[in-house]
């Protein structure tokens, strides 16, 4: 692993983080705006974390 | 009173499974040498923990004279190399023998298998001819293998440790669902493992395959979405305990568990679905040319995804895990050992957590892609 | 990505796709069938039932219902009856009042008539006395005359005086 790589996936794992962490967020203010529709708010949270996520696997593996 | 009675067992069940975790390090005890020879020591042990092999072996340990000792039983082996061959892994004794089968000579080397000649000559072919190279990073020396073998590698079709391990693992599920099944000709309510597990298949039904695939067309799935929602769940949490065998940490077999979705997202798919990828309605028709490759991309980057990201979590868990529990024996004074093992029993439970929770992505993911297949016209 | 290529084992692939696909389609024939099956026999038995009791509870309310009202109109019945039972007894009590009173004044008609017809036969027997009597007297005044004239007149005027109509 060379030092680009390392910044690279540093940089890879702040974006992710960033993007999941927004998600997190604004579905905990979604569900605090609507507990009834929490449900919903969870699955659509884990979907769009995940691909994210896999975005992020996917970039990592790559550097 | 259900949920108290849940949650008395799953502490139950982390007490246990920490308590396995921190016995599976009573190897790394053995070595006695310095402090870098033991951090290459755990490296090389995290490596071989993360690999699949070719015997099951519990543990192993250096005797007084300096031996290597290995406790486990041997796997058959099975090879396609001009004609089938078959032979027990005891031959290769642990990587230091050439087995000799049918005038073929074949080594282990990396617990992949190489056909060599009689000496078990590797030939490398590698990093500019170097067997290894070393370089700095994350601020330490680190010696980096980098060797390429070039000898020929025949068909390796063997009973690994893994597949030993997948097999037992389909067959505990099939005795538990099995015998759950049987159960439900006796009474409608469920008895004895069936109150643990039909909260669980309801679960499934109801909270991942109706609200993705659609009340009239879920029941098809079902199946695949059960089987690969405890297969993951199961195989995960077994990985945790001290046999520690890790079988999604291994690409070959989220890729089957993806490849087994993206075909049943294909052949299942409606005429919707296709026109969606290949001429996205509601779109001026140069959006719908570039719009085509795109989708047609996205329908193989979505089982790619699921691959990597059950694959990466499971093996990033481990590593960690795994480091930090090293770290206990790097530290040896006592505030180190201590917080590491803290530390250690901490991811140990979120391990549990994300045991399951990759589980649910995976089985959520899948029933999402299956929805998307299926969905009708609503234009 | 090299090292995740490097690391694919086709062996290991190959085992958990049989593996896999085995372990389906033999929970889906042995496991998930029953099981789902049974889970939704249950589900919908557990509806049918409440649905069972729902249409149980409304026809009970009908049964109430119906019963009220039969039990309405056996009271209105009864009414009826005690009504008409109560007319008749009033018009047979005041048949026989009207026929009492008939008979009587029909006997009492007779009554007066029988007593009319004796007074009248009575009367008539005395007008025969009263005319024998006056024929005796008559006969015993001439024999009076016979002898004496003036005796004959004294026994007319005594005798006439002794006689009372009545």
């Amino acid at each position: 692993m060379t030092i680009p790589d390392i910044v690279g996936a540093g940089l890879i794992v702040i974006g992710a983080g960033l993007g999941i962490g927004r998600i997190g967020g604004q579905a905990m203010e979604a569900i605090a705006r609507q507990p009834e529709a929490s449900g919903k708010i969870q699955t659509a949270m884990l979907i769009a974390a995940a691909l994210i996520e896999g975005i992020g696997f996917a970039a990592l593996f790559a550097a | 009173m259900r949920n108290s009675f849940f949650s008395k067992k799953l502490v139950a069940v982390i007490f246990l499974i920490a308590g396995f975790v921190s016995a599976q390090n009573h190897e790394g005890e053995e070595v006695e040498t310095g402090a870098h020879d033991l951090k290459t020591e755990i490296k090389e042990y995290i490596d071989h923990h993360l690999l699949d092999s070719h015997d099951f072996n519990l543990f192993s340990y250096t005797t007084d004279e300096g031996e290597h000792k290995y406790v486990g039983f041997p796997l058959p082996v099975i090879l396609w190399d001009n004609g089938l061959k078959v032979f027990l892994s005891s031959e290769f004794e642990h990587g230091e023998a050439v087995a000799e089968v049918d005038g073929n000579y074949y080594k282990l080397y990396h617990n992949k298998i190489y056909k060599t000649d009689a000496q078990g000559t590797i030939n490398y072919g590698g990093h500019q001819g170097e067997e290894t190279h070393e370089e700095e990073a994350f601020g330490e020396h680190l010696v980096v293998d980098d060797t390429h073998p070039t000898n020929e590698k025949p068909l390796d079709l063997s009973i690994t440790k893994n597949v030993v391990f997948i097999a037992a693992v389909a067959l505990l599920m099939f005795l538990m669902f099995r015998s759950m099944a049987k159960r439900y000709q006796k009474s409608t309510m469920p008895t004895g493992l069936g109150r643990f597990l039909e909260p669980l298949v309801l679960f499934v039904r109801d909270e991942i395959a109706i609200p993705n695939i659609g009340e009239h067309k879920y029941k098809r799935y079902m199946s695949y979405l059960l089987t690969v929602f405890f297969f993951v769940w199961i195989i995960n949490l077994l990985g945790l305990t001290p046999l520690g065998v890790n079988v999604t940490n291994n690409i070959a077999v989220t890729f089957a568990l993806a490849m087994i979705t993206y075909l049943i997202t294909t052949f299942t798919g409606n005429k919707n679905y296709w026109k969606h990828i290949f001429w996205m309605p509601g779109v001026p028709v140069p959006m719908k040319i570039i719009l085509a490759p795109i989708e047609l991309l996205g329908t193989f980057i979505k089982p790619f995804s699921l691959m990597i990201r059950l694959y990466a979590n499971i093996t990033a868990g481990h590593v960690v895990l795994m480091s930090i529990i090293g770290l206990m024996f790097i530290f040896k004074n006592w505030i180190g050992s201590p917080l590491s093992f803290l530390l250690a029993f901490a991811l140990s439970l979120l391990e549990l957590l994300v045991a399951a929770l990759q589980a649910y992505i995976f089985t959520m993911l899948s029933a999402l892609y299956f929805g998307m297949a299926v969905e009708e016209d609503h234009h | 990505m090299e090292k995740l290529l490097e690391e694919f084992s086709l062996g290991l692939f190959v085992w958990q796709l049989l593996l896999f696909v085995g372990l389906l389609l033999l929970l889906r024939k042995y496991a998930w069938k029953p099981i789902l099956g049974a889970v939704e026999k249950r589900e919908e038995g557990i509806k049918e039932a409440l649905e069972a009791a729902e249409a149980a509870k409304k026809e009970m309310q009908n049964v109430t219902a119906d019963s009220e009202k039969l039990l309405k109109e056996a009271r209105a019945e009864r009414d009826a009856l005690l009504k008409e039972a109560r007319e008749i007894k009033e018009g047979i009590i005041s048949e026989a009042k009207e026929q009492a009173q008939a008979e009587g004044d029909k006997i009492i008609k007779q009554a007066q008539a029988t007593i009319e017809s004796e007074k009248k036969a009575a009367v008539a027997d005395i007008k025969a006395q009263v005319a024998n009597l006056s024929i005796e007297i008559a006969e015993k005044v001439i024999k009076e005359e016979l002898s004496d004239k003036g005796k004959q007149q004294k026994l007319v005027e005594s005798m006439l005086s002794d006689i009372k109509l009545n």
